[in-house]
């Protein structure tokens, strides 16, 4: 009876092991790596011997050799992470700089340009225009429940002008209650209910934020955008402040020569409603593609309060009237820069980026 | 919704232009989105006989035709093989000019002469079929050399696409926007031609009709039509329905569809045939019942849907057997479908709820043009007048038609109808101007609504079709919206209001604007990265953490609601080195979002059905992430970007102090926190980005050393932690000042900036102490290094001597002894 050729298997695994143990660098485990497990390893020249094996033999030695393979490479594979994270633990080490140590006065920098979103600077504008009308400015958050984004804006649950808005819902509470918001009007509802619970009507502000729809994007539209509203609370407030606020803003905005009008449209928590259009500034008023030969390009959407809206915010309808109106920022941006592609403004191409001032 | 002039015309005189119409539509809020000229363009062309049909020698996709118009043979070269010998199409002869302006011209093409073009319907703006020629005989009696347009009695007609808003249930239809125009232009409106039942029986003798859920439906109208012959409809019928865009299928249906478009109520025909019982029921579904609607879906009824507020609530009509026939209002099912062998047809006109439709629809994904006016709401009185009218439509083709007297018509809970008051002044405190009780009536008249002046007050009672006017004070705002409109919003007066209270920014806001200033000053391109991203995106900061997730995200890298800018910024700078312009500082002023879960103090708000439930909202967290990505940044030019920037917000005292990362983005030995030393709050981090990210996310600069700042703008906007300089200026001392070097050989342990600030504070004579130099040496004892002060002393009374000056030099380098300093 001859010998097997794994005779001696468990003590040359030993070895091996030992050999893997005893890797001090990466380097040194790379350069061994074909003597352990390579081509040029015992465990490839005892593969080639049991070519020699009767065919039942040398399934099962395979099979011992195969196990004896897989606990090498293991450990090398061990070895080898262990040594890594030394190295990168020894390189961090070295690379260690103390912050507090740095001398401000003797750094050296390059000097750049900066630039200024086109979002950004187009919301600040946008936002001087209504302080200077004597608007303040509010903030919002952009996760919303429901009851702020819809409800108390007199869109109940389950109600087809829910249909109107492309909701992201959030995987928090009940399904459906919490909301990307899809506009910046439920920052009007926080600040109507502080108002009411500070007793601190009247109420002027627009409302700048980042809103969301699961729109797909497209040439014109990104499911993520900005939105600018307005919203106004106190006496004696009428169509007409609406339409003259909307007017100055138009003149102040985009030039005296541009102007507004409004017309009747539907949204749930204004009563009467209106779309705001603006002269086209592409062709002034003359007719052109952008504004389908009508001279005119749909801005936003304005309205008196809603006396549900109202209601939900406990003011007394009788005694306080008030408008609200919202439209794009970046729609702005895009009129006034003629922006072919408002996927640009996502894709932060350091090339676009350096063209707003 | 598209509505045809000549179809509008049927209702009220209409002589305005295209132009001026549209101007009117759009000023109505019946906003036209787009306007086609029908038959215009095919004045030139004239009916054609094919008379012959031959292959031309080495061409196989077209053939010439010989075609007979009047004037003899034509050889016309044609690619349609739709068509043989003695059919009719249209022939646009050589010198028309097609629709769009395409002028007909002779062309010769493998050696013969084309004298003109064959049309298909799609070439003449007729339809969309472009399957191959327009054949007439399926149309009509075709007469050789015969106008297209006579021979297919086309008028030339102008199609308005208008868009109706949500809350004018009224105005989807032509009737409805005809009404609008009748009352804007002071027209009278004409009222469609309606039948008479005629039949000797009465309905009930033939059929049944009940309510079982009468919150559901709230009126059911079965009306029993016999001797009915299924055929084609009328061609004007047909040319209504084309030119709404609708396909004609039959009489009966075509009827129906025209009904619906006209006055704006669905209206089901069944084949009484296949009715059990000829009975049709409308009830709540039941839980476990399916349908198989005509779309061949099976759909499970009654089953709650997940949308909020969604009970899963169906409205179904069953026949005699109680056997479900249809969705309510949605869609029916095919068994009773009329077919060509029907004779007897039981049309349902009926009333549903507008929020159990609404809420089906959305359920079982289906919409249809029924389901689309009954959730907006349906007149609720419309449903015989209806019936009426689909009789005298079908009746042209059927002139036999049996209306069984007395349709029937049973009642459930219709929505009530408020009366409106409008107290004295309350137009004009809407509207800001009064209007007249004259223009009030004539409009409201003109709507349908009844106007009762009492003393003060106006008392309105809106039409049964006008279902979006609410009462009380809602209600109110409801008419005067509507006297605004067709009064016209251009009319009324504009004014720019103004009020005590001072406009402004906040605080918050100032320092936001400011430090965007700096930033952009200091050479930052600012960027705009994505709210949502990926799971692998969130993994590459925080593994561990739990994530605000989207329930239904758009795609599935764009799910998870970020919790740092660091990645979004990272990437977009990766993306400039591929394109070869990462030389750049990037940065970003946003919000990124925590779990609930994940934080002391989640936001809580109210949300649910009502606002009844207390929901845990992320905490929102505003941040400015700046990222150096020149080749010569590193760490080192963050931190002196960072006392630019502080020293620009005005923060006191603020230490940079090296820190564990607190996150996996952030190089683990090259970053420090910034502490603000009184308030020991945490402004954020600065320093290097990971190299190994880097070197993962940007191969190409994989060896650069990416320098970062991420601030938490809420505790930097917040005085309380952050703390600022005093605004109190301080004028310079007159008398000169002493200027003296002190370098300590210092533990590293000791901090650069604490050894400066205690150098500060060790004589009253000390105006500032600033850091020059930081000196390593192998020469210097280990765990060591040498920090060299400038340090300048001064007196607000006098020019200080040598010993005063030698005195607080002394006391200085105690201070530093104290702190294990020693002096060089």
């Amino acid at each position: 009876m001859t010998t097997s050729p794994l005779a001696q298997l468990a003590e040359q695994t030993d070895e091996l092991l030992a050999t893997i143990a005893a890797f001090e660098s990466l380097d040194a485990l790379r350069d061994a790596e074909p003597f352990v497990v390579g081509k040029r390893s015992i465990l490839s020249t005892l593969q080639k011997s049991l070519g020699a094996l009767e065919p039942e033999a040398r399934r099962d030695a395979g099979a011992q050799l195969q196990g004896a393979r897989r606990t090498v490479e293991t450990a090398l594979e061990a070895r080898r992470h262990e040594l890594a994270r030394a190295a990168r633990a020894q390189a961090l080490e070295a690379d260690r700089l103390d912050l507090g140590d740095v001398v401000v006065g003797a750094v050296s920098v390059p000097i750049g340009v900066g630039h200024s979103s086109l979002v950004a600077s187009t919301q600040r504008q946008l936002e001087d225009v209504f302080v200077a009308m004597g608007f303040t400015v509010s903030d919002g958050p952009e996760v919303e429940s429901d009851w702020y984004n819809f409800e108390a804006l007199n869109i109940p649950p389950a109600h087809p002008a829910r249909g109107l808005w492309d909701t992201f819902y959030v995987e928090l509470g009940e399904p459906e209650t919490v909301v990307l918001r899809t506009h910046t009007s439920p920052t009007q509802i926080h600040l109507m209910e502080n108002a009411v619970a500070t007793n601190a009507l009247p109420v002027h502000s627009v409302m700048p934020g980042r809103c969301y729809r699961r729109d797909t994007p497209d040439a014109r539209h990104l499911a993520t955008f900005h939105q600018i509203e307005g919203l106004v609370v106190d006496r004696g407030i009428t169509f007409a402040d609406l339409a003259g606020v909307i007017e100055t803003f138009t003149r102040a905005y985009f030039g005296p020569d541009v102007e507004s009008r409004l017309r009747p449209a539907y949204f749930p928590f204004t009563e009467p409603s209106a779309e705001f259009e603006v002269t086209c500034t592409i062709c002034r008023g003359e007719g052109c593609r952008t504004c389908s030969n009508t001279g005119w390009i749909e801005l936003g959407g304005c309205g008196m309060l809603d006396p549900a809206v109202l209601e939900a915010v406990g003011i007394d309808g009788d005694e306080w009237s008030g408008f609200a109106f919202g439209f794009g920022i970046d729609r702005c941006a895009q009129m006034r820069h003629q922006i072919a592609d408002m996927r640009a403004l996502i894709e932060n191409d350091v090339r676009f980026l350096r063209q707003f001032s | 919704m598209k509505i045809s002039l000549s179809w509008l015309r049927d209702f009220v005189e209409l002589t305005e232009s295209t132009d001026e119409l549209r101007a009117i539509l759009d000023d109505l809020g019946l906003v036209v989105e787009g306007i086609d000229v029908v038959g215009e363009g095919l004045g030139d062309v004239v009916v054609a006989r094919i008379d012959g049909i031959r292959a031309i020698e080495g061409a196989d996709r077209v053939r010439l035709v010989t075609v007979d118009a009047g004037n003899g043979p034509l050889e016309i070269v044609c690619g349609a093989t739709n068509f043989a010998v003695g059919d009719h199409v249209p022939l646009a002869p050589i010198g028309a000019v097609l629709p769009g302006g395409f002028e007909i011209a002779e062309r010769k093409m493998r050696g013969v002469t084309s004298n003109g073009m064959l049309c298909s319907a799609r070439e003449l703006c007729l339809s969309d079929d472009h399957e191959g020629l327009m054949i007439l005989d399926q149309l009509t009696t075709p007469v050789v050399g015969e106008r297209l347009l006579d021979a297919l009695s086309i008028k030339p007609d102008v199609i308005f696409d208008i868009s109706v808003e949500g809350n004018r249930p009224d105005a989807w239809s032509v009737g409805g926007v005809a009404r609008d125009l009748a009352t804007r232009l002071n027209h009278t409106l004409a009222a469609p031609q309606l039948a008479q039942p005629n039949g000797a029986e009465t309905s009930a003798s033939f059929a049944d009709a009940r309510i079982e859920s009468p919150d559901l439906c709230g009126r059911l109208t079965v009306s029993v039509l016999r001797g009915v012959k299924v055929g084609p409809s009328p061609a004007w019928v047909v040319q209504r329905l084309q030119s709404a865009g609708m396909r004609p299928i039959s009489n009966v249906v075509d009827a129906s569809n025209l009904v619906m478009l006209e006055l704006g109520q669905p209206t089901h025909p069944y084949d009484a045939a296949f009715v059990a019982g000829r009975t049709l029921c409308a009830r709540r579904a039941r839980a476990g019942e399916v349908l198989v609607t005509l779309d061949g879906v099976e759909r499970e009824l009654a089953k709650a849907g997940r949308g909020l507020g969604d009970t899963g609530e169906d409205c179904v009509i069953v026949d005699g057997d109680d056997h479900v026939l249809g969705l309510a209002g949605i869609m029916g099912g095919a068994s009773s479908e009329i077919s060509e062998s029907t004779t007897d047809v039981l049309l349902e006109a009926a009333f549903f709820d507008p929020m159990t439709v609404a809420r089906s629809s959305k359920r079982h994904g289906l919409r249809s043009e029924a389901s689309n006016r009954f959730e907006r709401g349906v007149d609720p009185q419309l449903a015989l007048r209806a019936a009426a009218r689909f009789v005298q439509v079908l009746r042209e083709s059927v002139p036999e038609l049996e209306w069984l007297s007395e349709p029937l018509d049973v009642r459930g809970t219709t929505p009530e109808i408020p009366t409106v008051e409008l107290r004295s002044g309350d137009i004009e405190r809407a509207l800001g101007v009064a209007l007249s009780n004259e223009e009030v009536a004539r409009i409201l008249q003109g709507l349908g609504f009844k106007v009762t002046f009492g003393s003060g007050s106006i008392f309105v009672i809106p039409p049964s079709s006008r279902l979006d006017i609410r009462s009380g004070a809602a209600g109110r705002a409801d008419v005067i919206e509507e006297l605004a409109r067709l009064h016209s919003y251009r009319r009324l007066p504009r004014r720019t209001p103004s009020w005590p209270e001072p406009g402004g920014l906040s605080d918050r806001q100032k320092l936001r604007r400011h430090v965007r200033d700096v930033i952009v000053d200091l050479g930052v391109l600012e960027a705009w990265t994505p709210t949502l991203g990926s799971d692998a995106d969130f993994d590459l900061a925080h593994p561990a953490m739990e994530r605000v997730r989207v329930t239904n995200p758009l795609a599935s890298d764009e799910s998870v609601l970020r919790a740092t800018m660091i990645t979004g910024l990272v990437k977009a700078w990766a993306k400039n080195v591929e394109r070869g312009v990462g030389d750049v500082l990037l940065g970003e002023i946003g919000t990124v979002f925590a779990h609930p879960v994940t934080t002391q103090s989640p936001r809580f708000t109210r949300g649910g059905v009502g606002g009844a439930l207390e929901l845990k909202l992320p905490v929102e967290n505003e941040r400015l992430t700046v990222l150096f990505g020149r080749p010569t940044d590193s760490a080192v030019t963050a931190v002196a970007f960072w006392s630019v920037l502080c020293g620009r917000i005005g923060l006191a005292d603020v230490v940079v102090r090296n820190a564990e990362a607190p996150s996996k983005l952030f190089h683990p030995t090259r970053t420090a926190e910034l502490i603000d030393r009184a308030t020991g709050a945490s402004l954020g981090y600065v320093g290097e980005v990971d190299n190994a990210l880097v070197e993962q996310v940007a191969p190409l600069a994989g060896s650069r050393r990416l320098g970062i700042i991420d601030l938490d703008f809420e505790v930097v906007a917040d005085a309380q932690r952050a703390t600022r300089r005093s605004q109190f200026v301080r004028v310079p001392s007159r008398y000169p000042s002493a200027v003296v070097d002190l370098a300590f050989v210092t533990p590293t342990s000791v901090h650069a900036q604490d050894l400066g600030f205690a150098l500060r504070e060790a004589s009253e004579l000390v105006e500032s102490v600033d850091l020059f130099d930081v000196y390593h040496d192998a020469s210097l004892p280990q765990d060591t290094r040498s920090l060299a002060y400038s340090v300048r002393f001064s007196s607000e009374e006098r020019t200080l001597s040598e010993g005063e000056v030698a005195e607080a030099r002394a006391l200085l380098i105690a201070t530093g002894t104290a702190l294990g300093a020693v002096l060089r």
